[in-house]
């Protein structure tokens, strides 16, 4: 969409490149090539556009070469959280991510998301996830009874827990974690994210509660500050930060 | 095959089905069934506010939003589920913050409140500040409570469940008036497994969503494949008012991805190649947060009219480089994050860009202001109920005002979620469903399997790319005969053709080449309901606007729109409009 793109390009024609994908797959049923559940790299070339993302190649793929490919996806514009997948070594959302960012002269690798079981190509199984998410009481906790208008609230002390009510759950964070890769009882960042959300939250009266259960050895405490989960993270939370104050609660027994 | 039997089932995990669900599990055995995660659904890509009249910042009542939704609507509200919906706003928002929504906040701790489209002080006088936000996330912030309490609340969810059919007892057609017809239960496919499930159930309510993927050019999701809609239909109910279908002025141009009202609202102002704020001539009073289908009709002008942007003169740009950086990050961080990822603008310094997107169906499954799903113009079927963006209650009418779809969802998701659980709590047994009813959908499943392979079929993504375009160039803002015309030969065309649709996935487990045929289907049968109600709607209204009959005819066209699908082809209907104290008059702003 730049002025000069354009300018060299006759009207009505959108320049486009090649692009070569080179995707992990498995399929569970196993294919003519490939047993039940065994994992290789397959790929395919594309015609992709300026303002084409990485999903819009993956539906290429599935639409005109491969219909059987399978991943998740929804709002393509990185809000619903249903596309992180590891491009080019790293957690991306397939939707936020343009090729024309990623060295389109190089094939670009896509793998599904580390540490959660493959149940198909780039799909994984969700549930220990949000199983994890469950765990930490994600919901305000009140004492007394619900007052009749709204509690109030200064925007000073919203601004306290603003940057992890951006969390859409794509689990690129926890994915990313070294300790997740390795730990199965580690509850994972993104857990974290959801009970500081709550610890922060200047209505809430269950922070305890919820400390107690991220003091716990499946919480902060395995966390290693790696930084991963911050640099994972396409809504930009800081992540590790978030950790951090959690972990400093707990320290201080202040709040 | 399973078979589940439970009191209540709700389809649909977004906002609608959700809030639903809060209100129906506390009373009744539920369970909601998901074709994606709750935290995936629509819902969260909302971004601008929900409405109410809670005058935390400036005097405001429930009268004037009543007034704003019916003239919003182009008079094709109807009247007394507008005034639920208003009167109940307030409520609706401070449930909301007591459930835990993070509201912006005014200095003084209340909930905050910023102007959009259509939103008046007294009857039309001046904006007012009526949309409770979270910053321009305020969707996401809803879907996120939602799904909080319903962990809190242990709610039960079959996620990745893709409902198919609807069973009722009989036909709804050829049952008399003074004859029941009640719900059975309905029938899924689970994508993980490829195992179909039927669930019996005392009532059953649909909260599936919108069906944006009938066009090209569209905010809503992949997913947004009007399957509710479809799947009623098919069971042999009507659709209401399908011809109005909102276009939002303001998606990213080329992509459509949404850039939310709010912009707008925040002082973002529409400027034409020649740096003109051109809503001023359009909508003198309220300008560029005049109604979006006023909005969206005035932008494409200015394109047809030789005033667009960029080399092929084909957008019109946002402008919000006159609001300080620091103003843009608090109240539209993720918008401007939107302009700066999908087409490299940085809003601060420079306009974004924007061109009007399909965004939000007015119409859907008929119902009552309790959600009840009508099965024609007043009687009613026993136990099923529909809410949010998939049913027309009818409080959009002609054209939705901003930040009345969350409103909407909230209560009239609350109202469906109570009358679902209390139906279902005074009925002694389901009616009869056993494994035969999933027989039919197993033979579905199973044929589109066997065309693994075949030669000569057809794809099911050229399929849906031609219904696309179409619709497009012929169903969206600016529509006539000859269009419309071209548009329903076309869908009959690809209609015949799928009938010979291949799909390339052999296999039982996430097989979501099967899925995206089953949702072509849904589209293309919603495209021919569409369509056929704009052919047949001679007169400008709303988000319909006809070319060839540019002026609004209340004398012959001020009633809603009925569809039912019939053996030999599509019947239309009408039914009147629910008019309490506020008599149609010249749209104006």
């Amino acid at each position: 969409m730049t002025a000069t793109a354009d300018a060299t390009t006759p009207a009505g024609e959108v320049p486009s490149f090649e692009v070569t994908l080179r995707i992990r797959r498995m399929n569970p049923e196993g294919t003519s090539d490939h047993a039940a559940g065994e994992e290789y790299w397959e790929e395919f070339k594309i015609q992709a556009h300026a303002t084409d993302r990485v999903l819009d190649a993956l539906h290429k793929v599935k639409w005109d070469l491969d219909g059987s490919l399978a991943f998740r996806r929804s709002c393509a514009h990185g809000v619903c959280g249903s596309d992180a997948m590891r491009i080019n070594a790293r957690n991306r959302l397939a939707c936020k991510t343009l090729l024309k960012d990623l060295n389109p002269a190089k094939p670009i690798l896509i793998e599904p998301i580390k540490g959660l079981p493959v149940e198909k190509d780039l799909i994984v199984d969700m549930e220990p996830f949000f199983a994890s998410y469950r765990e930490i009481m994600p919901f305000l906790m009140t004492d007394g009874p619900a007052p009749e208008r709204e509690r109030l609230q200064t925007p000073a002390e919203r601004e306290r827990f603003e940057d992890t009510t951006k969390c859409i759950m794509c689990a690129a964070c926890t994915s990313a974690c070294p300790v997740f890769w390795t730990d199965g009882q580690f509850f994972g960042p993104q857990a974290i994210v959801g009970a500081h959300r709550f610890i922060f939250d200047s209505r809430d009266e269950g922070q305890w509660d919820r400390l107690e259960i991220l003091n716990d050895k499946a919480g902060v405490w395995k966390c290693r500050t790696a930084f991963n989960c911050t640099e994972a993270c396409p809504r930009g939370i800081e992540v590790t930060k978030a950790i951090s104050e959690v972990k400093k609660a707990l320290n201080t027994g202040e709040i | 095959m399973t078979l589940h039997e439970y009191d209540v089932v709700i389809v649909g995990a977004g906002g609608a089905g959700m809030r639903a669900a809060l209100e129906s599990s506390q009373r009744a055995r539920t369970a909601v069934i998901s074709k994606l995660y709750p935290t995936r659904s629509h819902t969260g890509a909302a971004q601008g506010g929900i409405a109410a009249a809670l005058s935390n910042v400036e005097d405001d009542n429930a009268e004037w939003h009543t007034f704003d939704t019916v003239k919003g609507g182009d008079y094709l509200v109807d009247q007394d589920a507008a005034e639920i919906l208003c009167t109940e706003a307030p409520q609706a928002v401070l449930d909301l913050e007591n459930m835990g929504l993070p509201f912006n906040r005014t200095e003084d701790g209340h909930v905050d409140q910023r102007r959009f489209g259509g939103h008046t002080r007294n009857h039309g006088e001046a904006a007012v500040r009526r949309a409770c936000y979270s910053a321009d996330r305020t969707g996401h912030m809803i879907l996120q409570t939602l799904y909080q309490q319903c962990i809190k609340q242990e709610v039960e969810f079959f996620n990745e469940f893709y409902v198919l059919e609807l069973v009722l007892d009989k036909d709804p057609q050829a049952a008399g008036d003074d004859e029941t017809v009640s719900v059975a239960g309905v029938v899924a496919y689970e994508l993980a497994t490829g195992e179909i499930h039927t669930f019996r159930a005392k009532s059953v309510l649909f909260a599936t969503g919108g069906a944006g993927k009938v066009f090209k050019t569209t905010s809503n999701a992949h997913t947004l494949t009007g399957d509710g809609m479809a799947i009623a239909f098919n069971a042999g109910l009507p659709l209401e008012d399908m011809e109005f279908f909102q276009f939002h002025p303001t998606g990213l141009a080329g992509l459509g991805i949404l850039l939310s009202e709010a912009a707008r609202g925040e002082g973002g102002i529409l400027r034409n190649s020649e740096g003109e704020r051109f809503m001023e001539r359009y909508a003198p009073t309220i300008k560029d947060l005049a109604p979006r289908d006023m909005v969206a009709r005035a932008m494409a002008n200015e394109v047809r009219e030789g005033r667009g942007c960029g080399p092929h003169k084909d957008y019109v740009l946002l402008d919000l480089t006159h609001l300080e950086p620091a103003h843009i990050d608090a109240k539209l961080p993720d918008i401007t994050e939107f302009a700066r990822t999908y087409l490299g603008v940085e809003p601060y310094t420079e306009p974004v860009p924007v061109y009007p997107t399909a965004h939000y169906a007015m119409g859907g499954i008929p119902t009552t202001v309790h959600g009840e799903v009508l099965r024609n113009n007043t009687s009613k079927v026993n136990g099923l109920y529909a809410a949010g963006e998939c049913a027309c209650v009818s409080v959009h009418g002609a054209n939705r005002l901003g930040t009345n779809s969350l409103l909407d969802l909230n209560v009239f998701g609350r109202r469906a979620g109570i009358a679902a659980a209390e139906h279902a709590l005074a009925t002694a047994e389901a009616a009869p469903l056993d494994e035969s009813a999933a027989a039919p959908l197993i033979e579905r499943v199973e044929k589109l399997r066997s065309t693994v392979g075949s030669s000569g079929s057809e794809s099911i993504a050229a399929l849906r790319k031609a219904l696309q375009e179409t619709m497009d160039r012929n169903a969206q803002v600016f529509r006539d005969e000859a269009s419309l015309t071209t548009a329903q030969e076309v869908i009959a065309d690809l209609q015949k053709r799928y009938a010979d649709i291949a799909i390339h996935d052999r296999g039982q487990r996430y097989n979501t080449d099967l899925l995206e045929a089953m949702e072509l289907g849904f589209l293309l049968e919603l495209s021919a309901v569409v369509v056929l109600g704009a052919l047949n709607r001679k007169e400008s209204r709303g988000g319909h606007y006809r070319e060839d009959f540019p002026t609004r005819d209340d004398e012959n066209f001020m009633q809603h729109t009925m569809v039912y699908g019939e053996k030999d082809g599509l019947r239309l209907d009408y039914k009147p409009v629910v008019v309490t104290r506020y008599q149609p008059m010249e749209r104006k702003y």
